[in-house]
């Protein structure tokens, strides 16, 4: 009786943990934060005139914009890419490219291979303007509204599924 | 001549001494702040150890604001309400770390509560 009871609580134990491993295989891996923060009407220099821009001015009429952070040596960018382009097809929202710690010569050539989703690119040469939005490094997309809120944060490359919550946020 | 030429070698010498200090003196602070910082994407390190981008620019960040004349304090605050209390590594006391602070305190004193009263029994039962 004793050797059974035994036998079915470690049973029990390995399907447990056996269903907790199966359920983590489907689960999402990207992470994204909870907390939403505000962020300051900074200016970043642009990344072709170098004028310094304000963040309030980049939205023209438009209600959000999109600050996605990459650079020509991330190769997750370049996984992401695909997505920012299609993402740049959604009418009344500005794409904004932060370009992070990067050479001006290389951030050209992969915009030319490619292609070019950004309506707007900044640069962030020293990497002190994206902390300002609270990012952790390459690549990072924020969506913010007029009042500087970042309603959504998406640390590491966005995907599939990314792209149908986005489209969703700012229909 | 040979006077001239000690002349400005010793005032280059000089200035050049001064302007060591003051970078020093600078950095010290800028490595002072970092080492209290935690460095989010590493695993175990601080600010300081760390030569990750995001360490990197978290240091350039720190010379800026103490260029600004920002404080010790405004530095923690500001990167606080960027990436929340986690990237210092003392949290103060709020009502999410509360338990963080008291269940040690608490531990150590039921832990002595039972030592004492394990070895009260045994000396009266003696």
């Amino acid at each position: 009786m004793k050797i059974k009871i035994s036998f079915i609580l470690i049973f029990l134990t390995i399907i447990f943990i056996l269903s907790i491993f199966f359920k983590t295989l489907f689960e999402d891996k990207s992470y994204i934060p909870k907390k939403i923060n505000k962020i300051e009407n900074i200016s970043i220099e642009d990344f072709h005139s170098g004028e310094d821009l304000k963040l309030k001015e980049l939205f023209g009429s438009n209600k959000y914009i999109i600050i996605n952070i990459w650079a020509s040596w991330c190769v997750p960018c370049r996984q992401e890419h695909q997505y920012i382009k299609n993402i740049s097809k959604i009418p009344n929202l500005k794409i904004i490219g932060l370009n992070y710690k990067d050479k001006k010569y290389n951030a050209e050539k992969f915009l030319e291979e490619l292609g070019n989703p950004y309506d707007i690119i900044l640069k962030d040469i020293n990497g002190t303007k994206s902390i300002f939005l609270g990012a952790y490094g390459v690549p990072e997309t924020f969506i913010i509204n007029r009042e500087l809120n970042i309603l959504k944060k998406y640390i590491g490359p966005i995907n599939s599924e990314n792209e149908i919550e986005i489209r969703k946020i700012v229909r | 001549m040979i006077k001239k030429l000690l002349k400005l070698f010793f005032l280059i010498f000089f200035f050049n001494l001064l302007f060591s200090v003051y970078v020093n003196a600078e950095n010290s602070k800028v490595n002072e702040i970092s080492k209290n910082l935690r460095c989010l994407i590493c695993q175990g390190q601080s600010v300081y150890d760390s030569n990750s981008e995001f360490a990197l620019s978290i240091k350039t960040l720190i010379s800026q604001k103490l260029a600004a004349g920002k404080s010790e304090d405004d530095i923690y605050n500001f990167l606080k309400s960027k990436y929340g209390d986690w990237i210092v590594y003392e949290p103060k006391i709020n009502k999410y770390t509360l338990l963080l602070w008291i269940l040690p305190l608490f531990l150590f004193i039921f832990g002595g509560l039972l030592i004492v009263r394990k070895v009260f029994i045994n000396t009266v039962k003696k």
